[in-house]
């Protein structure tokens, strides 16, 4: 560095290693008592606001949450004793000049490769939730899930049933409990969200790419979907919703509505389709007019 | 400090700046002026008035949003609003304030230069930033109204079919402007800090703030281009014809993506980077320590840079077309820097004497906030957690604790240096004033922001009729946008009230760096004279020969040393 300092030379005591030695004993001390007392708290871990959800992989994900939470909480937590007490304990007094101390290495190390070793974990944490997301089996039930501006066409193949529904008038996608339900997602103009709450999952819908993913629901019941992905207008009112029944009552629901709207369902949805995806020619700026 | 010597070196200046004042004066001075002070002023005073915008806008968001079903405002002028909330906060007010008011004014005199390396340049930068954010705001006049994409323009939303209307070409070409604007900023950061420094000022004597701009200008450089190539692309898309976005006619959607978040993700350490380093010297100067881990500061900024052109597509982890692993490494490894900063922070507080003026104060609001902001972002770069809160309000609570922190840091640094650029102190009790409203004020909207999400209220809806069970949060989060807005109120009553009225002196904060050396406001060509340059302090190597920092290692681990809490 610049200058010489004109403080006294340091000099190591062994009472100063002595000190050293007593002082981590004491952090080690303060450490010890939130990692013990959420090995006490056992299964009880708090939700941190998220709740596991319907499916597998919205189970995964909620500790997944509760995991890097508690890392947040840990971390974030000492920091802001070390800020509070940086604060209070060091407010200026009187007008005298503090040691220039500006490094202490060992000390820098520390808070260097603690994070490393913190972000290595969560990394790992997330690796293992991550492939167990995206992994995609081989499924007996498909849905075509295509998104439009402002709504939802659920197609189920080759059970010659489709449900669409635009802006208020909800669609409802019905699926079977404990069965791995394929999805390929489609959009038909613009970038949608499909994104399920009680899943903890959503995936854009893009228009020219068919995104594939596998829910494996474990509750039955009826769940909020909506759009998260600005779409235009009414992308507020672009919601659907998820009915988990029973493998019978999934059985019955498609004889039942096979025969029923179909046909002209189809129609509407394959006009939908063909009139954006025909190639249109750029409109002239409409603000020239 | 006030007793000027008049070395032969000074007498030059004075003549020097005797011949400017023969010069235009009144409007004209201030429309042709090059000096890198009086265009930095420009910057700052366009920067508020565009945050106060911007904050108005957020208002009327607010404000609809209070009620479940509400509607204030229609569908089609809720996403004019946000959109242009976003425009005008991140382009036009955050961005320019960061590298084109403070810098502009701060960064040649820290390293003892007479003004930045191109002054005509600079000049043409504050221009095309004003035209540019004018052009921008114009869309709300026009037929059709503002730009309504969201700030980030997807594509195909924002083709002429599903966009058409002027408002949209006007919110490109705005960002064209403010775009160019930026590059020449960034050169001309580059080249003044690279060539302009005073004799002794090497590279690991520069202040942190200057580190810090040389790292955002350097990110500029290589980001801003890439924008500007994809908004000339989305204008060709939109007028001429072509299909680079747009699958009709064989292009990729997802590519305006990649190309907007190749610049996005190092925009959001352009903006942050300049905050870090002017909360850096307001911790150090009213804690009278010097910066701790200085060197650490300079690595951890250097490797943030270098990792912020890795990270983009965690913005576009649910696309299902992005290889998750990698970007997700990328992205928490960013922590670790960040975390470097954070207790290189605690360390200069850390036994020093720190007096908190509103400059500090907002600093440790900037800690805070920031720590919130931080922690939060280390979900998201985590695919399954990101899947579970993209596109919610999770996200936007994350952003806005980091912006708000950054705000915290851009009133601190008004604070801090206004002083310096205008020769006057403002008002202390008012601004801790407005230091409470804003901190509590930006944490009450935050807050219940991060739950919003967990339950599922996705971002940009313009209502929730059938989540009535979100309306009290948002009526809280509502109670804390109209607390911030009443801080920047209280900001411009403390600039009327203070007017010329508390003469601040040549370093009224006991500073390090080189700007507190100088007079306030400095002269023409900023300095008559300059001290040895032997740290990264020379002015507190001056006024405290027998304090100069303590060497590596020698820092009597023995008797002093951080305790435990």
């Amino acid at each position: 560095m610049s200058k010489v300092s004109s403080v006294e030379p340091p000099a190591l005591s062994p009472q100063g290693v002595s000190n050293r030695t007593r002082r981590w004993r004491r952090v080690r001390r303060i450490v010890a008592l939130p990692v013990a007392a959420l090995a006490l708290a056992g299964c009880t871990v708090p939700t941190f606001g998220a709740s596991p959800g319907a499916t597998t992989s919205s189970q995964s994900t909620f500790h997944l949450w509760q995991g890097f939470s508690v890392g947040a909480v840990i971390v974030g937590g000492l920091t802001t004793v070390l800020i509070l007490w940086a604060v209070f304990k060091y407010r200026r007094k009187s007008d005298r000049i503090p040691k220039q101390s500006q490094y202490h290495i060992p000390l820098e190390m520390t808070y260097t490769i603690i994070p490393i070793i913190i972000v290595l974990g969560l990394f790992a944490a997330t690796m293992v939730v991550e492939n167990k997301e995206v992994a995609n089996p081989k499924t007996n039930v498909t849905i075509d899930v295509n998104a439009f501006q402002w709504g939802w066409k659920f197609t189920y193949p080759g059970q010659n049933v489709v449900v669409v529904g635009q802006t208020t008038e909800d669609p409802i996608m019905v699926m079977p409990v404990n069965t791995d339900v394929h999805i390929n997602l489609t959009s038909s103009d613009v970038i949608h969200g499909f994104y399920v709450h009680a899943f903890n999952f959503s995936r854009y819908a893009l228009p020219g790419v068919l995104n594939q993913f596998t829910l494996r629901a474990v509750n039955t019941g009826t769940f909020d979907g909506q759009c998260t992905q600005l779409c235009g207008l009414y992308h507020s009112l672009m919601v659907f919703r998820v009915k988990v029944v029973s493998q019978s009552e999934y059985a019955a629901w498609l004889a039942s509505n096979a025969n029923a709207n179909a046909a002209q369902a189809a129609q509407t949805a394959t006009n939908q389709q063909t009139s954006s995806i025909v190639p249109t020619k750029p409109a002239k700026s409409q603000g020239n007019n | 400090m006030t007793d000027v010597l008049d070395p032969p070196v000074a007498a030059h200046h004075d003549d020097h700046e005797h011949e400017e004042h023969h010069g235009p004066t009144g409007i004209l001075k201030w429309m042709t002026t090059t000096d890198h002070k009086v265009i930095g002023m420009s910057y700052t005073v366009t920067a508020v008035i565009m945050m106060v915008i911007g904050g108005a806008l957020a208002e009327v968001i607010r404000a609809q949003l209070t009620t479940s079903n509400n509607s204030l405002v229609s569908f089609a002028q809720y996403n004019e609003l946000f959109t242009m909330h976003g425009s005008v906060m991140i382009y036009l007010f955050v961005g320019p304030f960061a590298f084109g008011a403070l810098a502009n004014i701060i960064v040649p005199i820290q390293i003892g230069a007479p003004d930045m390396a191109f002054p005509r340049l600079n000049a043409l930068s504050y221009w095309l930033y004003l035209m540019g954010s004018i052009t921008m705001l114009s869309g709300f006049f026009v037929a059709g109204g503002a730009a309504n994409f969201g700030w980030v323009a997807y594509a195909p939303l924002s083709n002429s079919i599903n966009t058409p209307g002027a408002g949209a070409d006007l919110w490109i070409g705005g960002l064209l402007l403010t775009g160019f604007s930026a590059i020449f900023t960034g050169v001309n950061l580059c080249a003044t800090i690279f060539y302009l420094r005073a004799p002794g000022m090497t590279m690991f004597r520069m202040p942190i703030f200057t580190w810090n701009l040389l790292i955002t200008a350097i990110l500029i450089l290589l980001a801003f281009p890439v924008l500007t190539a994809g908004l000339i692309m989305l204008y060709c898309d939109r007028h001429f014809g072509t299909h680079i976005f747009s699958v009709q006619g064989g292009g990729v959607p997802v590519l305006w993506q990649h190309i907007f978040w190749f610049w996005g993700h190092p925009e959001v350490y352009i903006l942050a980077l300049p905050f870090f380093g002017m909360v850096t010297e307001i911790i150090a100067v009213f804690s009278r320590k010097p910066v701790f881990g200085y060197k650490g500061m300079v690595f951890a900024t250097l490797s943030i840079g270098a990792l912020s052109l890795g990270v983009w597509a965690h913005h576009m982890f649910t696309t299902g077309v992005v290889l998750l692993p990698f970007f997700s490494i990328m992205s928490l490894l960013i922590a670790v820097p960040t975390g470097i900063k954070m207790f290189n922070w605690i360390g200069t507080m850390w036994r020093g004497e720190v007096w908190f003026s509103t400059a500090m104060l907002m600093a440790v609001g900037f800690l805070i906030t920031f720590l919130i902001g931080g922690l939060t972002g280390i979900y998201l770069a985590s695919p399954p957690l990101d899947f579970f809160t993209h596109d919610t309000y999770f996200v936007v609570a994350h952003f806005h604790s980091i912006v708000m922190a950054l705000v915290l840091g851009a009133m601190g640094g008004l604070y801090y240096w206004g002083p310096k650029i205008t020769g006057y102190l403002l008002n202390e009790t008012i601004g801790k004033i407005q230091f409470w409203f804003l901190f509590i004020g930006t944490q009450v909207f935050t807050l219940p922001m991060y739950l919003l999400g967990l339950r599922g209220m996705p971002r940009r809806v313009a209502t929730y009729a059938l989540h009535p069970g979100w309306q009290f949060l948002n009526q809280v989060s509502t109670v804390g946008a109209v607390l911030v807005g009443i801080s920047t109120i209280a900001f411009m009553v403390n600039v009327v009230y203070s007017w010329k009225k508390y003469p601040a002196g040549d370093n009224p904060w006991d500073g390090h760096t080189l700007e507190w050396f100088t007079t306030s406001p400095p002269p023409h060509h900023n300095f008559y004279r300059l001290p040895q340059i032997r740290s990264e302090r020379p002015t507190w190597d001056y006024n405290h020969p027998g304090h100069t920092a303590a060497e590596h290692g020698h820092h009597q681990v023995h008797h002093e040393e951080i305790p435990a809490p």
